[in-house]
């Protein structure tokens, strides 16, 4: 569009045609620069923390596997609980759906915890300030 | 046809090396077992040797053996503060007993002990049951308030106090997994990619120019699985630490 302009910028119509491409390009560099700030001020707090995950695919692919057994983990044992409550007080389904549910539950509890994102803001905090007392 | 000359499982074999039968339990010595005695045997005489001369200036031995120790002492003081030290002994056995173990099973016709769960859940067990003992002993019940987040409000209590349950109750899974399963299909990969060397190698002139690729890629794998060997007996022994740091305070 600009080089288009430009050349024709020489001609009888060319400072209408120039000042429209021109008024285009700054608007798309505006927002373009605003897009970055935006962009920019978002991802690197969330970068810094995934920048071991992303420093190499060994690395990246144990923080896959991490989180994966985390929440398979979660299922696993509400299911393996769901069914010996339901072996020793014979409420067939009802205990396995409800601990798998629960399990479920504690599966996303341990990813997101083990991702960083729950649990560990309020608790570390007070726990940082608990050791040294 | 090469499924019995290239089996990829059979590594993970366990042959009873002296039969030993107790009251109906087969408590034989396996080579599970003689490889368990082996990691035992060479950390505790690696160590043993290498800061047997306490030299002020170290020699690049006992300085192996320093860094591994100052490396375990500021990661457990890191996660579970001064308190914590008093589990150093028990996290350093953790993590060199781990390490050691699946570094020594990347040497060929070795035995890798933590690629069998029964061996990683073990360790797991024990891990979660010091947390669970020590702090039942030093908190008494107030260790049950590890289960109950503060201002939670009391109708979702029983819902988010059993979460909380089941979640703890899945860390030695998530554990134990994690280390075996790492192991296992390492190992796995490692003996398929072999396998199609020898098995390409087997097919004369173009087969051999083929086996090219799988032999760069085993050269590759076994690089990797030195890197995973020694990772996952890091991440076994930061959580072994985040989960003490629970039994120490557990009303955070």
């Amino acid at each position: 569009m600009a080089k288009d302009g430009r050349p024709a910028g020489t001609g009888s119509t060319g400072p209408a045609g120039q000042h429209g491409a021109n008024a285009r390009d700054e608007d798309l560099e505006r927002r373009r620069r605003d897009l970055e700030a935006s962009l920019a001020s978002r991802v690197p707090d969330r970068l810094e923390g995934e920048d071991a995950a992303k420093a190499g695919s060994a690395v990246g692919y144990g923080q896959a596997f991490k989180l994966s057994s985390e929440f398979i983990a979660g299922i696993a044992v509400g299911v393996g609980l769901g069914w010996v409550v339901d072996r020793l007080a014979g409420t067939s389904p009802w205990g396995l759906m409800i601990f798998l549910l629960l399990g479920f539950g504690a599966g996303i509890l341990n990813v997101l915890r083990s991702a960083g994102l729950i649990g560990m803001s309020e608790r570390a905090r007070k726990l940082r300030s608990g050791p040294d007392k | 046809m090469a499924a019995d000359k290239v089996d990829p499982i059979h590594q993970f074999h366990i042959n009873t090396i002296v039969p030993i039968h107790v009251g109906g339990y087969d408590l034989s010595f396996t080579n599970s077992a003689l490889f368990m005695v082996v990691v035992v045997v060479l950390a505790s005489g690696f160590l043993m040797f290498s800061t047997a001369g306490r030299a002020l200036v170290p020699t690049r031995m006992q300085s192996i053996s320093e860094m591994t120790y100052e490396f375990v002492a500021s990661m457990l003081r890191d996660a579970a503060g001064n308190q914590g030290m008093r589990f150093f002994p028990f996290v350093f056995t953790i993590f060199m007993f781990v390490m050691v173990a699946n570094l020594l099973g990347l040497f060929p016709y070795f035995f890798t002990v933590t690629s069998h769960i029964i061996v990683t859940f073990a360790l797991s067990l024990l891990i979660v049951g010091t947390v669970v003992v020590y702090g039942i002993a030093k908190h008494g019940l107030g260790f049950f308030k590890l289960f109950v987040p503060s201002g939670v409000p009391v109708i979702l209590m029983p819902l988010v106090v059993s979460i909380e349950v089941i979640s703890f109750l899945s860390r030695p899974v998530s554990l134990s997994v994690r280390l075996f399963a790492n192991m296992l299909a390492g190992h796995i990969t490692l003996k398929v990619f072999a396998g199609f060397v020898v098995s390409l190698g087997a097919l004369g002139a173009v087969g051999v120019a083929g086996a090219i690729l799988p032999l760069l890629m085993a050269v590759a794998i076994t690089a990797l699985e030195v890197l995973v060997a020694a990772l996952q007996a890091y991440v076994f022994a930061i959580l072994t630490c985040m989960y003490l740091n629970d039994a120490l305070h557990p009303s955070h």
